[in-house]
């Protein structure tokens, strides 16, 4: 089984080449999800089906319970200093004021900090939670402008904030390097994702698009990003004996305990992290240094620690999106035919973090070209490590591509759906992979229809309302479907018929335990009422990242792989006497609180009365799916259409979005009515990557200018129109359910079809974000 | 010195430092009213002062000395819904549920603003004493709420569903005593 465990690691990122093809060259049904999922036959039942979020009355009274609001005997208060040096080192932190301050109880700085292991960063192993892998207040070194350099502990947090506000530090700056195009001027590196490099390169592109009769060239720039949840950053910890307990706002429960375990020289199983409630997510809530910084804090002052980082604070210890330059050069034919796609550019990060922004992927699926250079080249700068945030890559990769496209459709005289109708792939071009699922035409049809995009202007600034200048745009929208290895789930079924199901997942706005409770009712023929989803707790079992849009995949997967272990069981311990008698696993199904035989339903027999006969109350089982090797034997991706109708205001130049469609293809959809909220919510996080956000980073020092939320901007209710959401709904037959993530392809292709909209409107090409209005006059 | 929160009588705190915010969520351990920038930029923390939406985070709790305040606990609970929670629910007008009760309070006083006549920045006649909330008017008046999930259309349906124009209201928002217990 050498092809399978490689294969494994391949998925995993370290191993390439060779194995990968063997998985692709494999028969269909090797592979998880050769054969159809059940559930996909199953049309009239829970999955599909609008139902309210069954934590909504918690939510919406306020009983939901946060991180930062678990009641805890003792509690002392924590609050942070940040470093206002980029590097260098702290020659002196005088901490006496803070110390002798009303109310303090210790103060925590390098030289007394317990030792600690640096954190395992990201990507770096199957469990690594870090942002980055700076050793956590170890030393005198500076890494950062923001990097925290003393920790208040006090009875209150009035206290602790006024202490904090006493401490003073001197540093000894070192040289640095905060400015993106210094850096880019000294030389870049090529940078890899998961593994693997960012580059793909089919014929010779340059070449091409100089031959090509129609191109366009043009450079795109993307600012940094934070994520900004709503709810600060926050955790309430607590050491009972050897055990640490840590309230977390988590998007990675399993992986965070193993990471501070490591870091703290324990069991993993001594780490307990709960995350029940998560008060927005986008990629950021995962382990930076607030959660180790109270752990350590706790054990000094030998109490439980709450630990809520102010909004500045989260800006400076929180990473967020990096920001890119993009070139995309693309050569056509007359009749719209690529000859050369060309989307190559540079990014920053750290030299303490992995991801470089992979704004290429788009790229690698999208279109058919008949030569391609795709390529990312990283500088490293002295800053806070960049991260993850809704759609890493496919969120600005997709801006730049997607205006490219719509100024080629300009130049050839082509409309820019039937551009990109044109060039659609048969087969994913970088990979040779075929498409596990892809109706992104139908997605366009019936978006143009219902948006009325025949009803566009060919010829932009001809329309006009009163002062305001008004045009349509569009751009595709597309995410990889991911599920990553280390899902498991524990199902637990009573002679009550009651199912319970554990897994370490999260809830953070996606509906996760309301879905999940319709995924897993129908699956086990059971009603909602019968079904317990327990998550967001690092005991229960399965290493399920809430990120890249997998985690319904992964929790599909392992409930699917727990299902068939249950139904084992239940088979074993039925007999002889049972109707289903001599039936194996594959043969039955589940229907009405019971078990069938799949083709013949009338030969069935109760849970209850199974478990009654064997004397049994309960079963448990715990499975985990087979690694995730169908990723590498199609390729997996969502789709959709966006559409946008701006209105530029001709004197003052300001931009507003008036109406706005995202049509989806995203395999079947589990909840319309959650589901849609996370289309729209992606789409506006994309109105506000368009139009409003940006970190503004001071390239002199290295710090972030605009630490708060009224100078960060994000979408209010005013920005936002009543935003349309249609999808096709064809299940993907390779995935779980038949379903895709949704939480993050709303976000893709939303600042594209803006731009293209505003130049529909005016005549004008934006190709810097964010669009604000002073780049309109 | 003491304040009404929910109908019950509490004492204000000796540190006069204390926000509004903190007084409920740390000292009466009422954490429905969420803290997210301390800074008056987000809306999580809106509670109803006498009827009156305030942030919590810019108030400190001395200043609201005799004053009746009610938080999202004393809307509703989960067995008995306010019709705007319930309308929350229904309309899916949150995803992560952190500033939702901040975006219930706010909108529960905004509905009485606009029916007193209160006008807002996209009122086009500043004569008339009565307004409909139509669609500008209503997310104009909600956008000091921040919803980073971005779930508005589903929270201004819950609201339209709830008060319709704004004009049919009651006269103070409903507050359920049984939930201040």
């Amino acid at each position: 089984m050498n092809i399978i465990e490689d294969a494994k690691q391949a998925v995993q990122g370290l191993v390439q080449g060779a194995m990968a093809k063997a998985v692709a060259l494999a028969p269909d049904s090797w592979m998880p999800g050769g054969e159809p999922d059940p559930l996909i036959r199953h049309q009239h039942g829970h999955v599909g089906k609008p139902l309210s979020r069954i934590d909504g009355p918690r939510k919406v009274t306020g009983s939901a319970t946060f991180s930062a609001e678990f009641p805890v005997d003792g509690m002392v208060y924590a609050a942070v200093v940040f470093a206002t040096i980029a590097k260098g080192r702290l020659v002196e932190i005088d901490t006496r004021s803070a110390e002798a301050s009303p109310g303090v109880i210790s103060v925590m700085t390098h030289r007394n900090a317990p030792k600690l292991n640096p954190p395992p960063v990201f990507m770096s192993s199957s469990k690594a939670a870090g942002g980055d892998n700076l050793p956590i207040m170890q030393d005198d070194r500076i890494h950062w402008n923001g990097q925290p350099i003393a920790v208040v502990l006090a009875e209150s947090q009035e206290f602790a904030d006024h202490a904090a506000s006493l401490i003073c530090a001197t540093y000894e700056a070192d040289v640095t390097l905060t400015n993106f195009a210094v850096a880019i001027a000294k030389g870049t590196e090529p940078s890899l994702f998961m593994g693997q490099p960012l580059h793909n390169e089919i014929g010779d592109a340059e070449k091409a698009l100089k031959e090509a009769p129609v191109a366009v060239d043009a450079t795109y720039r993307t600012p940094r990003h934070n994520h900004n949840a709503i709810e600060l950053h926050a955790v309430t910890v607590a050491w009972t004996g050897d055990t640490l307990r840590i309230h977390d706002a988590s998007q990675l429960v399993a992986h965070t305990a193993w990471s501070v375990a490591q870091m703290f020289g324990m069991d993993e199983k001594q780490v307990v992290v709960t995350s029940p409630f998560v008060g927005g997510g986008f990629g950021g809530k995962c382990l930076w240094q607030h959660q180790v910084l109270a752990a350590a804090a706790a054990k000094i002052v030998g109490r439980p620690v709450r630990l809520v980082l102010s909004r500045e604070g989260v800006y400076r210890v929180v990473g967020g999106r990096t920001l890119t330059e993009q070139r995309v050069a693309l050569g056509a034919d007359k009749h719209g035919k690529f000859k050369a796609l060309i989307h190559t550019g540079v990014i920053a990060k750290t030299p303490s973090n992995i991801l470089p922004e992979p704004f290429i992927m788009p790229a690698r699926s999208a279109y058919a070209s008949e030569t391609m250079l795709l390529d990312v080249q990283a500088v490293e700068l002295d800053m806070l490590a960049n991260t993850f945030m809704r759609a890493p890559g496919e969120a600005v990769g997709t801006f730049a591509l997607e205006s490219a496209i719509d100024e080629l459709a300009d130049a050839l005289g082509i409309d820019p759906i039937e551009l990109r109708l044109r060039n659609e792939p048969e087969k994913e071009p970088t990979s040779g992979l075929p498409f596990s699922s892809r109706h992104v035409v139908e997605a366009w049809k019936m978006g143009a229809e219902r948006f009325g995009w025949d009803q566009r202007s060919v010829k932009p600034g001809l329309v006009r309302d009163g002062e305001w200048l008004v045009g349509l745009g569009c751009a595709t929208a597309t995410y990889p479907y991911y599920r990553m290895p280390g899902g498991a789930a524990r199902i637990t079924l009573t002679r009550l018929g009651q199912a319970t199901v554990d897994i370490a997942a999260h809830e953070m706005g996606m509906g996760t335990a309301t879905v999940q409770t319709q995924v897993v009712a129908e699956r086990l023929g059971l009603s909602l009422e019968a079904i317990t989803f327990n998550y967001g707790d690092s005991t229960l079992p399965g290493v399920v990242l809430a990120g890249g849009s997998q985690q319904t995949a992964s929790i599909g997967a392992s409930v699917i792989a727990a299902h068939r272990a249950l139904v084992k069981e239940l088979i074993k311990i039925a007999g002889n006497d049972s109707p289903l008698a001599g039936l194996k696993p594959d043969e039955v199904a589940s229907r009405d609180a019971g078990l069938c035989k799949a083709d013949d339903p009338s030969r069935f027999e109760t849970y209850a009365s199974i478990l009654e006969r064997a004397h049994r109350d309960e079963i448990r089982v715990e499975a985990s799916p087979p690694d995730p090797l169908e990723t590498m034997h199609w390729s997996m991706h969502s789709h959709g259409a966006m559409f946008c109708e701006v209105r530029v205001n001709a004197v003052t130049g300001e931009p507003r979005v008036s109406r706005f469609l995202g049509s989806f293809d995203c395999g079947r959809i589990l909840n319309s009515k959650t589901a849609a909220s996370q289309f729209r919510g992606g789409i506006i996080m994309g109105l506000g990557l368009a139009l409003m956000e940006e970190t503004q980073f001071d390239e002199r020092y290295g710090r972030i200018m605009n630490p708060s939320l009224s100078e960060y901007h994000v979408p209010v209710h005013m920005d936002v129109p009543d935003i349309d959401v249609i999808w096709t709904d064809i299940p993907d037959p390779h995935t779980p359910m038949g379903a895709h993530g949704v939480g993050e392809i709303g976000i893709t292709g939303t600042a594209a079809a803006v731009a293209n909209a505003i130049y529909n409107a005016t005549g004008k090409r934006m190709r810097d974000l964010p669009i604000t209005l002073d780049k309109l006059l | 010195m003491t304040i009404t929160v929910n109908g019950v009588s509490a004492a204000l705190p000796d540190d006069l430092r204390v926000s509004l915010l903190d007084f409920v969520r740390e000292h009466l351990l009422l954490p429905g009213t969420k803290k997210g920038c301390d800074q008056g930029a987000c809306g999580a923390c809106t509670i109803l002062a006498d009827g009156e939406r305030i942030l919590s985070c810019l108030a400190l709790a001395v200043q609201y000395d005799g004053r009746s305040i009610t938080t999202i606990e004393g809307l509703g609970t989960v067995d008995a819904l306010h019709p705007l929670q319930q309308a929350f629910v229904e309309h899916d007008g949150f995803q992560c549920g952190y500033c939702t009760p901040g975006q219930i309070c706010s909108a529960v006083a905004m509905v009485e603003e606009a029916r007193r006549g209160v006008p807002s920045h996209v009122t086009s006649d500043l004569t008339s004493d009565r307004f409909d909330l139509d669609h500008d008017e209503l997310r104009e008046r909600m956008s000091g709420n921040l919803c980073r999930c971005g779930a508005y259309n589903g929270i201004a349906a819950a609201i339209h569903a709830t008060y319709g124009d704004g004009n049919t209201v009651s006269d103070k928002p409903q507050v359920m005593p049984e939930a201040a217990e």
